[in-house]
């Protein structure tokens, strides 16, 4: 009981390796492009890591380019394959290779699926780790003193410029650190003393924010000091004016960008998955094909190829029964004991037998 | 005495017409890559034509999409000639093209020629429209509510973020003019009215700069507003401070962008005429060696290939000769007009 069997003349059997062979260099191709689209993901991770604290979305592009490459490789051998499985000599060599290849594509199809099952399940994870990151960039903003983070405020500035975002939730973030080092308060005046005294930890806040949260777009030149104080500015109002500040917050811009980025790349990643399924489903039925043409007398003639030789249920039954096999390979020790003398007492039995069989031939 | 001759095996016919159209086809690639820089430059003056009073000169651009655009015909019929060369049959329907085609080369090299010039010389146009443009930008910088202005400050803006970059020489342009629009000024208040009085014309002349002249990368929060005043920053001295916002002028970023882009721009037409060149000559060596088979049956034999067929001199004084019998020809169509209407 065969699993969707295909007859195949000779003139099909040399198409099915033509196209198979076009097929897997377009596979190639494909791979590459996996390959490289896992490396500029990556890259975009990587400029952005200062602000992340954990590096687990990593595992999305490593993903893809460990596919990418594995795929060009398996590919590769495919096309050897197509161009041998017209020589009767040199195609037999691949025989127990092409049980491991297709091991190996299959394996490759189910990677490229997890990762778009990831990109997706991994955004709360993104979010979580922009979050503490872009916490502490804020946090250390003003350290541009202390070895190991001086870069920390370019970086955030940089950031709200290029991604049109302020602080972490939005531009009120600024408010509950101090952004302004020490460094540069005169404390001797009345004002910073007083501001100092007036929070419980000791630090200089303000309702302010850095120039980098200044939207160009705006018709007022950049309003970024004394937000809330209405009296400051003429003709301000903080809670009806449209503040010229960038409203939204750089995790939420982040997280969009990303995402993005992520799904952007799902329809190319599923159809890579579509071109690697119909290679590995060519390939055995060229495979079959090709090894029924052989076994017939005219090699010429026409002969059938399938998925499976026997049905699903009884291949599932087969490998089960040889993996058990295997198993049972470890377990010998304790019955070999028992079975040479019951191989023993079988013998003893057996010659009986035969000596009570051999002279009613004899006689 | 043919000019430079070259004799020519089959061998070596055969290898000079397969050179030839792999040269004809990196000229057509060349031609695509003009083509798609001139596009490029044409996109990048747009962009930044509102800096440039909209007056800026497209010349350069149309120039290269133009040449581009040629270089990618001519060469393909080129390539399209040699591939057809070696077929007796189908080179000899090309054979009468073959003249007027080098002599269209030659001109295409002349035009070439002035594209390069122009890519240089040009950059001092770019140089004076920027001075003016900006100059203007700074002035209008603060009409956010006057139609076809209301971008120039955040076009502005973006620039001198983009190019890291504060006013027209420097920073101190934006004292010089009126930024601040008298929308958000309080005029009721005595500050303001002094500022105001204090000044000529009635502007609000202020040592601040906007926001965009800021450096992300200086270590201390942006200090924009009182830029000449010591004592309104603490720990400040702008003499021997290191200012927080950009030194450098913004007329000066975007010419050394422009330039740069058209210096690049101006030696790859140079190489492009080189290579042309090249091209002109192999086509020439291989539709004379062609045309002097002793034998045209037989396709093995020797011929001979040159660039001219008299020496450079004679080509010269016979073409002179022939320009001076076309003008005569006008000179006896007139006198034989004459006559006619004398008789």
């Amino acid at each position: 009981m065969v699993l969707l069997k295909m007859k195949f003349t000779q003139q099909r059997r040399v198409r099915l390796a033509q196209g198979l062979w076009l097929l897997s260099w377009l596979a190639v191709m494909c791979g590459a492009f996996i390959f490289c689209l896992g490396v500029y993901l990556k890259t975009e991770l990587l400029r952005r890591a200062e602000v992340m604290d954990n590096a687990e979305i990593h595992v999305v592009p490593n993903i893809l380019m460990m596919v990418g490459l594995a795929s060009i490789g398996t590919n590769w051998v495919a096309s050897r394959v197509c161009q041998d499985s017209m020589d009767a000599s040199r195609f037999p060599r691949w025989k127990v290779l092409l049980l491991v290849w297709f091991g190996a594509a299959a394996l490759l199809c189910c990677l490229l699926v997890a990762v778009v099952v990831l990109s997706y399940a991994l955004q709360g994870r993104l979010e979580e780790s922009l979050k503490v990151g872009l916490r502490n960039g804020i946090r250390f903003y003003k350290d541009t003193d202390v070895p190991g983070r001086c870069f920390q405020k370019e970086t955030i500035d940089r950031l709200q410029m290029e991604f049109r975002c302020c602080g972490n939730n939005n531009f009120k973030d600024w408010f509950e650190v101090q952004w302004v080092s020490n460094r540069y308060l005169d404390f001797t005046s009345k004002d910073v003393k007083d501001r100092i005294r007036s929070n419980v930890d000791g630090r200089y806040l303000l309702d302010s924010v850095p120039f980098s949260c200044c939207n160009p777009a705006s018709p007022r030149p950049c309003l970024q000091h004394h937000l809330t104080d209405n009296s400051a500015h003429y003709n301000y109002e903080y809670q009806a004016e449209e503040l010229n500040l960038y409203s939204r917050g750089c995790r939420q811009a982040l997280i969009d960008y990303y995402m993005d980025l992520m799904n952007s790349t799902g329809p190319g990643v599923l159809s890579v998955i579509l071109i690697q399924i119909s290679v590995l489903v060519s390939l055995r039925y060229l495979q079959t094909a090709v090894d029924g043409a052989m076994a017939l007398e005219n090699p010429e003639g026409n002969s059938e190829g399938y998925l499976l030789e026997k049905g699903l249920k009884e291949t599932l039954e087969e490998v089960k029964a040889n993996v058990l096999d295997m198993l049972k390979f470890g377990q010998v020790d304790p019955a070999a004991e028992e079975s040479p003398e019951a191989a023993g007492g079988e013998k003893a039995a057996d010659s009986p037998t035969e000596k009570a069989a051999s002279p009613p031939s004899t006689s | 005495m043919p000019f430079m001759p070259v004799k020519f095996t089959l061998q070596k016919r055969v290898k000079l017409a397969q050179g030839l159209w792999m040269l004809y086809w990196v000229s057509v690639i060349m031609g695509i890559l003009i083509f798609s820089l001139g596009i490029f430059f044409k996109i990048e003056l747009r962009k930044r034509s509102e800096l440039m009073d909209n007056n800026e000169s497209h010349v350069v651009p149309n120039l290269l999409i133009l040449v581009g655009l040629l270089s990618c015909g001519a060469n393909a019929f080129g390539g399209k000639v040699c591939h057809d060369s070696l077929d007796p049959m189908k080179f000899s329907k090309w054979k009468s093209m073959l003249k007027p085609y080098l002599l269209m080369c030659c001109s295409f090299n002349v035009l070439l020629l002035v594209t390069a010039l122009l890519c240089f010389l040009m950059q001092f146009a770019v140089y004076l429209t920027l001075a003016e443009g900006l100059k203007n930008s700074i002035k209008f910088y603060k009409d956010t509510d006057t139609p076809g202005r209301c971008f120039m400050k955040r076009t502005l803006d973006m620039t001198q973020i983009e190019f890291r970059c504060c006013g027209n020489n420097n920073f101190r342009d934006w004292f010089e003019v009126q930024w601040i629009s008298n929308r958000y000024l309080d005029m009721s208040n005595d500050e303001v009215k002094d500022r105001v009085l204090s000044n000529v014309e009635g502007k609000y002349l202020m040592d601040s700069v906007p926001f965009s002249c800021c450096n992300p990368g200086s270590p201390r929060p942006c200090i924009q507003h009182h830029l000449t005043n010591n004592s309104a920053h603490y720990d400040y001295d702008h003499r021997i401070e290191e200012l927080n916002i950009w030194t450098r002028g913004c007329r000066e970023a975007l010419f050394s962008y422009y330039s740069s882009m058209m210096n690049s721009i101006g030696v790859l037409v140079i190489v492009t005429i080189f290579l042309e060149s090249a091209d002109m000559a192999g086509l020439k060596y291989l539709s004379t060696a062609l045309e002097t088979m002793a034998d045209p049956e037989n396709p093995e034999c020797e011929s001979e290939g040159w660039l001219l067929e008299k020496g450079v001199k004679e080509t010269f004084s016979e073409g002179l000769a022939k320009l001076k019998l076309l003008g005569k020809k006008n000179q006896v169509e007139e006198g034989g007009d004459a006559q006619e209407t004398a008789t």
